[in-house]
This record gives structure tokens, sequence and C-alpha cells, in this order.
């Protein structure tokens, strides 16, 4: 009896933590075949480099625990990143840097009022907003990419505080925020409520379309916060850029092992999906791999995790 | 004594020899020895928990026996599941109907054993239903979508799909649980004449009546331990619900009323001439503070519409609303919320509990800014202390706060529903079948909780498919048919047939005179 009850709580703590067993698998493999790797230089440098996407990875991990999807985020980043550019070359570079959130913020609300409003999947929604929005980014630029070389605009993206690079401080911070939002308030409470049983919600006199704009808000905000700081770090805006990283984020947030069905999840664990990604990424580069594998690997890795979080919800 | 074989009746088609079964360590059934007669039907009763489904899933090869053996018309059954189960001739109907809602009735019934050549589907399939339908004596259309039916017809389909697959033991697990009294009342004469011709059935309910007037004889259940087998016609209700509680507790069916005197109190809710969308016309009705006020009508005659208007959580067409004198127009659930008018569901999976979220989650949703601080933080020592109280008050098990809610019994969900909406006092509750689907404890709790709320001051709107409970528990009741009210009932005075009656002649053109007249 106690042996049944053991392994199915072995079972549940493989589920729960799969992903940090992950990551501790990769880092311990990484370590023993470079000496280049377990460094602190190189793990706050993985950190930083990601530091935009594990930004968008949170933020989405509040839209998928509500129940929806966001893929316009890529190209939201692409808008806010131009505008960002545009306004530190022509206005002031510190306003341009402080604006690309706002400018995010403004299309995630877009994008929660067109969804609500039409009563449409976000899914759906989102696809034709980020076609949208990729426009707006080419109209902003003319199609062409804005240098921006200034020291009081490239800050964000590389300089450190105490020897921690600012991305970082940023990243973290947004992380802990959203978690205490998630977990300890009335908000977080809401947004766990519409994805679990929107009906129910409804019924319990939860504003649900207020919450699903709430994320979406958020989520745009995150987009262009990270385009900020990638801008800034490039010194470059351009139009193109944020493509594919919607997706990204989506599969960090399910690599973490929050549901997709909504109703449930953490933002510590879309963090540490980014980094299991980045740990792949970086895998190869010290090992000098075929890069030709590199995107195979990295989705038979998310096939895999998806398939232990999907035999976990069969009851 | 179960297991003696009793001479008037065939051999047994089933025969369990010491069934055990536990999940996760713990034990759900332990030693059961029975035997199912060829040709009976056969009633499993207990309290929730005590077993009976998961017996009734054993039979039907849903789970598998932990310990002991099963022998199916005198041949012993080794790997057992559903698939193998049909094989062997039993079908099992379940709580939640197992249809696929898009497809037709002949689609459904033949889901699975369709005829086909080279893959191409042989149009045979409504003179194989014709036949099914001959055997079973329903009639149903064959191109109708499954979705369009009700519940008792979609019934029908279940059954129908067993018989189609030959199936000579049918295991039926609380199939009246979301039908009026009408439509379980032709759920039964189906059991009867699937009966006469042969088919045994195996029928799990919590409602005594039912059972004691269907089946040939009775198992109690009670702990996962099997009390006894007798026949129906030496059992009553009381000895049954003895048995099922192990005590010699009687029934105590209903609490006290609380005494009525509400003429010149203001309405708590007072409603006149709604219309809706939904098909609700022109309800006029009122509910005083400390009242309870029962909704009857059968399944189909708009009382869910009504309160669903009434709160907002359907759009109204015309028609006023007031909440203790002041008009409240342009109706939300959020609205009713905040003026402390609550609703609980009639569905409590789908549209009552979020079952992602922990026990006091739950339960604080409709209140959270009761229990926030600056910045929407939650008062979570405040929130532990009072969902702790509710838990208590509720006898709710298990008793943890953060309990998870998909491992809880029927009616412990029910319970937390409740408790959800009761966490602040409201001014009006509308209740839409709280006691569905729950065993004789949680019920007997459910009904001492109305009871307080109203002693409390609440009014009380309360909708029931069981007519008596609306009697037992409600000082005033009015008749729905078609979406609108048509008369009044005291509920001192009145019994389950009278109502009944007038319910069912309200189509007949002969009683049109006698519409809107209290019977």
């Amino acid at each position: 009896m106690t042996s049944v009850l053991s392994s199915a709580r072995i079972a549940r703590f493989f589920q729960t933590y799969a992903v940090l067993i992950m990551i501790a698998l990769l880092i311990f493999a990484l370590s023993l075949m470079s000496d280049s790797f377990l460094t602190f230089r190189n793990l706050q440098n993985i950190l930083n480099q990601n530091a935009p996407l594990a930004i968008m990875a949170s933020a989405m991990t509040l839209v998928i625990i509500g129940g929806g999807f966001d893929l316009s985020v890529g190209s939201i980043f692409a808008v806010a990143g131009v505008s960002a550019a545009w306004i530190a070359l022509n206005v002031d570079p510190v306003l341009g840097l402080a604006i690309a959130p706002f400018i995010g913020l403004a299309l995630g609300t877009m994008n929660g009022v067109v969804i609500t409003t039409l009563n449409i999947h976000s899914f759906l929604a989102t696809i034709a907003t980020s076609m949208v929005f990729k426009g707006v980014a080419i109209l902003i630029t003319d199609g062409r990419l804005i240098p921006v070389r200034i020291a009081e605009f490239t800050w964000l993206g590389r300089d450190k505080i105490g020897g921690i690079f600012i991305a970082v401080i940023v990243m973290i911070a947004f992380a802990l925020i959203l978690t205490f939002a998630l977990n300890r308030t009335a908000f977080g409470r809401k947004v766990f409520s519409v994805g679990g049983n929107e009906e129910a919600a409804v019924l319990s006199g939860v504003r649900t379309d207020r919450i699903k704009i709430a994320t979406f808000a958020i989520a745009g905000m995150a987009a262009g916060l990270a385009a900020a700081i990638s801008v800034s770090r490039i010194s470059m805006g351009q139009p193109g850029a944020g493509i594919g990283m919607e997706l990204q984020a989506i599969a960090a947030v399910i690599l973490g092992g929050t549901s997709i069905y909504g109703g449930s999840g953490a933002v510590w664990r879309s963090i540490a999906g980014v980094l299991l990604l980045a740990l792949i990424n970086n895998g190869f580069n010290i090992l000098n791999a075929d890069p030709f594998y590199r995107d195979l690997t990295t989705g038979l890795i998310i096939l895999a995790a998806v398939g232990i979080s999907a035999s976990g919800q069969r009851r | 004594m179960a297991a003696d074989r009793d001479p008037d009746r065939g051999e047994p088609c089933i025969r369990l020899r010491g069934i055990g079964k536990s999940f996760g360590g713990v034990s759900v059934l332990a030693d059961i020895d029975l035997d199912i007669g060829t040709g009976e039907i056969h009633g499993l009763v207990g309290e929730n928990g005590a077993g009976k489904s998961t017996l009734g899933k054993i039979i039907g090869g849903y789970y598998s026996a932990g310990a002991g053996s099963i022998e199916v018309f005198a041949e012993q059954v080794g790997t057992w599941t559903p698939p193998l189960a049909l094989e062997r001739g039993i079908a099992m109907m379940h709580q939640e109907l197992q249809l696929v809602p898009a497809l037709s009735v002949a689609q459904n019934v033949f889901l699975g054993i369709e005829e086909e050549r080279y893959g191409v589907l042989k149009q045979t399939e409504n003179a194989r239903l014709a036949d099914v339908m001959a055997a079973s004596g329903f009639e149903l259309d064959p191109a109708a979508i499954t979705s369009d039916l009700s519940i008792a017809d979609q019934q029908k389909i279940e059954i129908m799909r067993a018989l189609a697959r030959e199936a000579r033991v049918i295991v039926m697990d609380e199939p009246t649980s979301s039908l009026t009294a009408d439509e379980a009342e032709r759920l039964h004469e189906t059991m009867l004449r699937l009966k006469q011709k042969g088919t045994t059935i195996i029928y799990v309910s919590h409602f005594l009546d039912d059972i004691l007037r269907v089946c040939d004889r009775v198992t109690v259940l009670r702990d996962g331990v099997l009390v006894r087998t007798a026949d129906a016609a030496d059992e009553t209700k009381g000895s049954l619900v003895s048995a099922m509680l192990g005590g010699t507790r009687s029934e105590t069916p209903y609490p006290q009323k609380a005494p009525s005197e509400f003429a010149g109190k203001q309405p708590a809710l007072w409603v006149s001439g709604l219309s809706a969308p939904s098909g609700v016309s022109d309800v006029s009705l009122e509910v005083r503070p400390g009242e309870i006020v029962g909704l009857i009508g059968l399944v189909g005659s708009g009382r869910t519409e009504i309160v669903r208007a009434i709160f907002g959580a359907d759009g109204a067409s015309g028609g006023e609303v007031r909440l203790n004198g002041i008009p409240y127009s342009r109706r939300t659930p959020a609205g009713s919320a905040e003026r402390g008018m609550v609703m609980v569901p009639e569905d409590r999976r789908k549209q009552g509990l979020v079952m992602t979220l922990p026990v006091r989650a739950n339960m604080t949703l409709p209140h959270l800014r009761h229990y926030t601080m600056a910045g929407g933080i939650i008062r979570a020592a405040l929130e532990r202390t009072r969902v702790k109280s509710l838990i208590d008050y509720f006898r709710i098990v298990p008793d943890r706060i953060d309990g998870d809610v998909t491992h809880y019994s029927g009616g412990n969900q029910q319970k937390v529903l409740l408790g959800k909406w009761l966490l602040r006092d409201p001014g009006v509750v509308i209740l839409d079948e709280p006691s569905r689907g729950v065993d004789v404890g949680a019920r007997q709790r459910i009904h001492e909780a109305i009871a307080d709320l109203a002693a409390k001051g609440a009014g009380v709107l309360l909708i029931s498919s069981e007519i008596e409970e609306v009697l037992g528990l409600a000082h005033r009741a009015y008749l729905v048919h078609e979406g609108g009210l048509v008369g009044e009932v005291d509920p001192d005075n009145a019994t389950t047939q009278d109502v009944l009656w007038t319910l069912f002649h309200q189509d007949d053109p002969n009683t049109e005179t006698a519409r809107g007249s209290a019977p």
C-alpha cells in the first residue's frame, strides 16, 4: 500500500518538476563536456541573451492560464522596437526606451478588446492583429533599419549594475511582480478562474472580459519591454525583428508545464522553459555540434515535455 | 446469504465472489459476494462513497477488480474491459451519457458497429434501427441530431446502443439523476419492458422510492461492504436508509420550516412581467425575507431560464426586477453578486466550481473584494479562517482548506458550491437543483443549510426536480409551464401526486379553464 502511494508520488514529482530535472541533467552533461560552460560569465550571458524572451514568456503564462493564446507578441515586439528607435533618434533616447512598453500595452489592450467585443477565439484574433502590427512596423520604418548608436540608448541592453546585467535584473523583477500578482492578488485568482471555468467565473460575478483584456494588455506590455531591451542591445530598430518569438514564448510556457487548457500554471515554469531552450542552444554552440540538428533536437524535447504533462492529465 | 441462489429465479447471470477494490491504497470495496439473477432488476443502493457505482463499473468492465472473481453466464472471466464485457452481453449506461452530440440517433446507436463493405458504409442503418426500436419499444426519428433531443431521449439512444450490441445485462448508473419525475417514470416503464423481454438490469440509484418500485431485489452497500440483499417487497424506505446509514436512525426528511409571517414585509425579490428570449414569458413573483419559495415544473418547462433571467445570466426582453424595493435593471451576474443576490447553478462541474482551483479559491471567488487590501492583495489569513468555518459548518470531507475539489465526492462538491455563496450572508439566494446527485447525508446537511439561510433572513428561490423536496422545504411554490407561472401551491396542503397531475394536464385542452388557478 505504501509502495503504491510512493510510486504515485514519485510520478507526480516528476511531472511537477520535469522541466527542472531536465535543466539539471543538461547542466550536468554540459559541464562535463566543456570547462567553459559552468562559469558565472557563461551562465549570466545565457540569462542576459534570453531576458527579452523570458519577459515575454512570463506574460504569455498569464494569457495561457487565462485560457487564451497570443500569437501577436512577436509583431508587437517589432512595432515597439522600431518606435523606440525612431523616437530615440528623432526626439529623445530615454523617452524612446520608456515609451516602448506603453506602445506594447496599447496594442495588447487592442487585442483584448477585439477578442472580447467580437467574441472570437484569441488564437484567430491575434493571428489577424499580428499581421496588422507587422504591417505597421514596416510602415513606420519604410522597411528600413533604424540605427541608434547613442550611449543613452544602449545602456538598457548592454550595461551592468554591480556585475549583473540590467536586462537580467529587469527580467527577474518582472517575473517576480507577475508571480506575486498571479498568486497573491484578486486579479491573479480571477485569471485562474477564467481559464479554469469561464462559465463558473461569470456566474460568480467575475467580469471575465476585463480579466482577459488585462492579460493581453500585460502580454503586449511585456513585448514592448522586451523590445526596448533588445533594440537597445543591438542599437538598431528592425521592422523584421521579433518574428517567431511568439512561438518560442508559447513553447517555453508549455515546456515549463503550464497547462495549455488554462486554469493552472506558474511564471517560474516559463522562465525554466526559456532556460531549457537556451541551454540546448548553448550546448550546440559549446560543443560545436552541427546546427542543422538544433531545431530537430529542440522540437523533440518539446514533444517529450508535452507528452509527460499530458500523461499526467489523463485520469 | 446473498450468495444463496433463489430457486424462483434462473441461473445467476453474474456471480461475484470476494470482489475488492482500492484506489490509491484506500479500500472502497471489500469482499463482495453477489449473484445477479437472470432477468431481474437488481437495485444497488448506498450513500455516496459506499461503493455502489464502483461495483457497477467493475461489472461493466470500467474498473478492474483488485480481488475476487467474476463469473458471467457461468463462465469465469479473466481480463475485464468494457469491450470484453460487451462481447459477453454486458453494457453500461453512465450518469453522463457517452454519445456524440453532433451525430444522428442512428449513427450513435451503431457507432463502432457500422456495417461496411471495403470501408464504405452500407445503407442499412435505418432498417437495423427499426429492429432495435421494435425490441425496445422506443420511437425516435433516426435522423434526429442527438444534441437536439431531451436527456430522456438521449438515454433511450444509449439503451438502444446497448441492445444493438445484443446486451443481455445493462448496468445503469444513476440514470435518473438529471431527469424530472415524468421522464424518470418513462425510463422506469422502459426498464420494466426490457425486463419482460428478458434483459437483466442492475440499477444504481439514490432514489429509494424508485428502487423499491422497480426492482425485484435490492442490495445495500455501506462503506464498501455488502450489508444485505433482499427482495424489494420486503424492504421499506426506512429499512433501506437505516441499512445504508448503519444506525437505526429513522429518516428525518426535512428540517422544520420557520413560521411563515411574511405579510406586510417588503419583498427581498420582486419580479413583475419578466420576459426573456430564452423562453420566459410574463413572470411575476415575489420572495420575502426569510421565505423559501419553490419553482416546480417539468424539465424544459423554463424554471432555469426564469431564474437565469432574474439573476442576469441571460438577457431579458421585458419586465421589472426589484431587490428590497430598489429597481434593478440591466442585470449582470457581477451586478447581482454586488447587490447580494446569488445563484447556485444546476451543474456544479460545468457552471459551479473551477475544478483547477482548490476549495479556498473556489469559495472566495465571488467575494474577493471583501478579502483584499490595497492593491488587490488577498488577505490569506482572513480567507483561511472564513473558509475553515464553512468547511466545519457543512461538514465537508476532507476538511482541507486547500483540498483539490476534483477528487471530492458529488455531495462534498455541492457543499463547497453552496459554501461559496453563503460565505457572505446574501439577501436573495437562487438555488437550482441544490441536492442533485448527492448522498443522503449530504442532502440532509444541505437542507439544513437552506433552512438556516431563510432563518437568517435571506429570501430563497428553490428549484428542484424532486417535487417532494420543494414541498418539504418551501413555504410557497409556483408551478412553471412553458416559461410562465401557471399557478401556486401551498406545500403543506399539497401532495406530489396533486402537483404532478396539475403539471401533466397543462397541455390538455379539457383543463384549459383550470390554468392559472391553484389546484
